[in-house]
């Protein structure tokens, strides 16, 4: 098992002088995922907070080899450098025994939206890449506006909560099980609370030969709009809930990695975050029953896929 | 900081300096509230280290040393994840100091 003590003395793959918010979670995940490996590492960052906080030019923070990509082609930039490795050491330009790692990054809205078909073509034609995805519930860089990703309820730019609405109406997209239906070697979904689970996890992501992708909640205080000090006491809440269940699914056999000993109602997820402040409102009562219902029944299946 | 112009711009504008956002000192974003340190309730778990946003715990010879108050943004994450019952890390109140956010 690893320990924190060692992981604190590896260097730091991204460092300080980034300019994300104040509790942002997106440095807490790379933190954990870019120790996963000790190989030299090439990462595909798609247009979204990481990449535009890291890289205010003439500055970056990135120690290893990046490319910057537009919103709709983080795994296409990616899956393409990793054929070019293969290519190069096929001509012997490249030792044979030369290891690299090929990391593709995308936040919600260039995963779940904008770069999903990229993602899903890269991942079908099997290239040995990881690509994770920081689900931030919505597009926070540019203002909070509604991604495919945003829960029921919530209120965004472009899905506002105000007399003639509760929020956004729809259902929340489930890419994860998108990318199960892939039929790839490897998919989970990980929180930054639960370290040793994220380490695991990134680590058999590495290591697996093929496509592996990950699907980590993030915290995001200013788009969430809760106590920026309290963000990991909220990810435990929302695995606690099953809003985020943790599960991975390894050659298509489902594993639950966190049962919560409580089932805790989806209202302690929803009650400490000004995006839903207004699911308390009576007439909008029925948006959190829905809520609650849809997170119930996602819950039920997985529980089932994983034959608990 | 001298402006460059685009004759001194890499092809590609490729940055080839890795990590040099460390000049930006993102500790002048804090307002108001800061993390203190006090070593001795300290039972180096490093979780503070783990979760905090900024980088800014200061680690030397594998134990959680300090602060590194020159990227703290003052989150207060590391305060409340402390664990020990007399934490390690709690919020006091600083005074406004003036903004100046890089070391050139």
């Amino acid at each position: 098992m690893a320990k924190l003590k060692d992981l604190a003395s590896m260097e730091d793959r991204l460092v300080a002088g980034h300019g994300m918010c104040l509790g942002c979670g997106i440095p807490l995940i790379f933190r954990i995922v870019l120790r996963a490996t000790e190989d030299p590492l090439i990462i595909a960052n798609a247009t979204g907070c990481l990449e535009v906080c890291t890289t205010i030019f003439p500055r970056t923070s990135w120690n290893v080899t990046w490319v910057h990509s537009a919103f709709e082609n983080a795994a296409a930039t990616i899956a393409g450098v990793e054929s070019m490795y293969k290519a190069l050491k096929k001509k012997g330009r490249i030792p044979e025994d030369k290891k690299i790692k090929f990391l593709g990054v995308g936040g919600d809205g260039g995963t779940y939206d904008i770069g999903l078909q990229a993602l899903s073509g890269a991942v079908e034609r099997g290239h040995d890449i990881v690509y994770v995805c920081y689900d931030n519930n919505a597009y926070c860089n540019t203002g909070g506006q509604r991604s495919s990703a945003t829960p029921l309820g919530a209120s965004a730019t472009t899905s506002p909560e105000g007399a003639q609405s509760p929020g956004k109406l729809q259902r929340r997209k489930d890419l994860t099980k998108i990318l199960v239906a892939h039929n790839i070697p490897y998919v989970a979904q990980a929180s930054p609370n639960r370290w040793q689970d994220l380490y695991k996890k990134a680590q058999k992501a590495f290591e697996i030969e093929g496509p592996a992708f990950l699907n980590i909640l993030c915290l995001c205080p200013t788009e969430w709009k809760y106590d920026e000090s309290q963000g990991i006491r909220l990810a435990q809440t929302a695995i606690d809930t099953c809003v985020w269940p943790l599960y991975e699914v390894e050659n298509g056999k489902y594993k639950i990695n966190y049962l919560p000993k409580e089932k805790k109602p989806v209202l302690d997820w929803v009650k400490s975050q000004g995006r839903f402040r207004h699911l308390f409102k009576e007439e909008n009562a029925w948006v959190l029953e829905e809520y609650q219902k849809q997170v119930d029944e996602d819950w039920e299946e997985l529980k089932k896929l994983a034959n608990l | 900081m001298k402006k460059e112009t685009w004759k001194e711009l890499t092809i590609g504008t490729i940055n080839l300096d890795a990590g040099n956002s460390v000049k930006n000192l993102t500790g002048t974003w804090r307002s108001g509230k800061k993390p203190q340190f006090i070593e001795e309730n300290c039972i180096q778990c490093f979780f503070c280290w783990l979760y905090c946003p900024h980088s800014a715990i200061r680690v030397e010879g594998e134990e959680v040393k300090g602060i590194n108050y020159d990227y703290c943004t003052g989150c207060g994450i590391c305060s409340v994840e402390c664990p020990p019952k007399e934490k390690a890390i709690t919020m006091i109140k600083e005074e406004m100091k003036l903004a100046g956010g890089s070391t050139e």
